[in-house]
């Protein structure tokens, strides 16, 4: 009851000064804001980044060749050591834990159909490699091992490629294109993929056999190199086995001496995915503790106006001592305003991050998921920190002496 | 009672052992030249404060020895203030600035509201209830200050020169509704500078250098009816 009309009245000394109660809850507002939008942008890109991998296959092994050292001259990045065709096939054969192992070469070129042209990544590929990443097609038909065999004039498209070189409407499927001048059959088109782990556009691709790049498209340095191979196993708990043992495989078979560093790179798409979520925790602590500061710059402000009021209202304290108002009750007036003043903001706060994050998704295109847990945390801190910085003023009116309050000018 | 003030190095003996009794149901006027105690005795009687030496009793209980909190109890129970500079809560309604001692006193609103009204309806202020203090004249504003002094039906009712800011016709009034108070059996000790409004009470006290000067009783006692 009585806490009820002190709210009642705190709200309405507020309602009275209202600009300077604004001017007072802005650090409150943007600390909360800024939680609450930083949160929700963090969780989306987590979400994204899971969802990215489970949409890559969560159990593939990726092995690049890397840039070495011959006798302390860096080359650049696979001029030195090539992976080959045959360096897949005895990974098959010495590693049991994979299930399939594929390879490709990538070179971007200029991708031409009638008058329409683009420039994109052209990748040639075994015929396991679609299967092995997970790759579905939207419409027509995946590459058989005969069209591997006979470099088949063939091509799948990415959804990007095929905006970018059919009118709209435009049927895709039969058409011809022509890359490095070499006529190819559209077979089928990928099923849409969006942004990589890295912003770039997945679907902007066109996959051909690897047969038919090497020896007709695109050419390659010596016969069987490839510029990544591609492994899966069966489960991903044996993904780490799997990648110590393909090292050991690799390394005897590149003749990498003892204490060298390997010649190649092996990634997983775990490993991909977890520093990438690093990334955003790092932002995202960071970020907290410029909300932090905020807060803190909020309930300053709190406590300032408080001190303001009380000094103000002492002759309305010493009125409300001499009517009868014990100290507890003084107190209680004070911290349910300071109280007041973190409600208001934290809700105002909340508000204006929800609006941030749903704008951020809007304008910039981020994904955001607004988080239950951090309104909540953020709410109940607004208020701790209006509590907390409410005590010393509250405490400064409890103890005013009630016939000096009454005589303050 | 004695009350030493101390300011910097200077002393000011405001109260220098004085010795006063006052039954319930009197009506006691304190005169005194400026800065002879009048206030410093008021707001002790008062509970607002207490002596520096000697004793305060108050309906039988020491109030030297209690803490604020029951202080601030006896001043919510017992006490009703009525200030010369009226003392009400800027901005805010002569209802509620009536209700304050209720509030205190943890009733629910409807109650607060029902005596409250009641109270300024005693004062002769029906209708104004709205009015922050602004919106009213100063005799309007000392009225809500009685009706706030006797909503919480107290024993003791002090009065510290409740017309000295008022003129002849609205003193009139207050000291009516004074005297009426006190006809129904409320104790009331008021101070004052002018022997009119002291003519309404049945007890004169002349204070002169924090000591009492005289003492006597201008009237018979006019006992509550019905006794
Ligand atoms: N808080 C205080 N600190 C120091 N001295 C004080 C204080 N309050 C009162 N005094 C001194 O005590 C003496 C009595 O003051 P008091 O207010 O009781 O006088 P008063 O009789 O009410 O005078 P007036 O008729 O002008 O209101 C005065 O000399 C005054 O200066
Ligand atoms: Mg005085």
């Amino acid at each position: 009851m009585f806490i009820w009309l002190t709210i009642v009245t705190a709200l309405r000394i507020l309602r009275r000064n209202r600009l300077r109660a604004g001017l007072t809850l802005l650090g409150i507002v943007i600390g909360v804001a800024a939680v609450i939008a930083m949160v929700s942008i963090g969780e989306g890109a987590k979400q994204a980044v899971r969802k990215q991998i489970a949409s890559i296959g969560t159990n593939v092994i990726m092995i690049w060749p890397s840039a070495t050292r011959v006798g302390g001259v860096r080359g650049a990045q696979g001029s030195a050591v090539t992976l080959t065709v045959a360096d897949a096939m005895e990974l098959k054969k010495k590693v049991p834990l994979l299930t399939e192992t594929g390879w490709s070469m990538k070179n971007v070129t200029q991708i031409v159909h009638g008058n329409r042209n683009c420039n994109s990544p052209v990748y040639g590929v075994s015929a396991n490699y679609l299967h092995i990443r997970d790759w579905r097609l939207s419409s027509g038909g995946p590459f058989t091992q005969t069209d591997m065999d006979s470099a088949a004039l063939i091509a799948i498209l990415g959804q990007t490629v095929v905006n970018e070189i059919f009118e709209p409407g435009e049927e895709a499927l039969g058409a011809l294109i022509r890359i490095n001048n070499v006529p190819l059959r559209v077979i089928g088109v990928l099923s849409p993929k969006g942004q990589s782990l890295y912003g770039s556009d997945q679907d902007d691709v066109v996959v051909i056999p690897f047969s038919t790049a090497e020896r007709k498209v695109l050419g390659t340095m010596f016969l069987g190199s490839v510029g990544g191979i591609y492994a899966s196993t069966g489960r991903m708990e044996d993904l780490q086995d799997a990648t110590e043992e393909i090292r050991q495989v690799m390394r005897s078979r590149h003749r990498v001496k003892g204490g060298d560093p390997d010649d190649f790179t092996i990634r997983t798409q775990v490993e991909m995915g977890m520093v990438q979520e690093e990334t955003s925790e790092t932002l995202t602590i960071m970020l907290m503790v410029i909300a932090c500061v905020s807060l803190l710059v909020g309930g300053i402000g709190i406590m300032n106006i408080l001190l303001v009021s009380v000094t103000e209202r002492t002759r309305e304290i010493g009125i409300r001592m001499a009517v009868g108002a014990k100290r507890a009750h003084i107190m209680m007036q004070f911290l349910i305003e300071a109280m007041t003043l973190g409600v208001v903001g934290g809700l105002i706060g909340i508000a204006c991050g929800i609006l941030a994050a749903r704008l951020t998704t809007i304008i910039a295109g981020w994904p955001t998921i607004i988080s239950t847990d951090a309104v909540v945390v953020a709410f109940i801190f607004s208020v701790v920190v209006g509590l907390f910085f409410g005590l010393y003023p509250a405490n400064k009116a409890a103890r005013l002496n009630p016939i000096e309050a009454l005589r303050y000018e | 009672m004695w009350k030493v003030y101390r300011v910097g190095d200077v002393e000011v003996q405001a109260l220098r052992g004085l010795s006063l009794s006052i039954d319930q149901g009197e009506f006691v006027a304190i005169m005194g030249s400026s800065g002879s105690g009048k206030s410093t005795l008021m707001n002790i009687l008062g509970c607002l404060d207490k002596p520096s030496q000697g004793h305060y009793w108050l309906n039988g209980i020491d109030t030297g020895r209690l803490r604020h909190d029951q202080l601030a109890e006896i001043r919510n129970q017992q006490i009703g203030f009525v200030f010369q500079s009226f003392n009400l809560i800027p901005r805010t309604s002569a209802l509620e600035n009536t209700q304050l001692p209720l509030f205190y006193r943890g009733l629910s609103v409807r109650e607060q509201r029902a005596l409250a009204s009641a109270a300024l309806q005693r004062v002769g202020l029906r209708g104004r209830e709205g009015h922050s203090p602004t919106q009213l004249s100063g005799g309007q504003q000392q009225r809500v200050a009685i009706a706030r002094a006797l909503v919480a039906t107290p024993s003791l009712l002090l009065a510290d020169e409740p017309t000295g800011n008022l003129d002849t016709q609205s003193s009139r009034e207050i000291m009516d509704i004074l005297s009426e108070l006190n006809q129904e059996g409320m104790t009331v000790i008021l101070v004052t500078h002018e022997s009119d409004v002291a003519a309404f009470a049945s007890r004169e006290i002349m204070i002169k250098d924090g000591l009492i000067q005289s003492d006597r009783v201008t009237k018979h006692h006019v006992q509550a009816t019905g006794a």
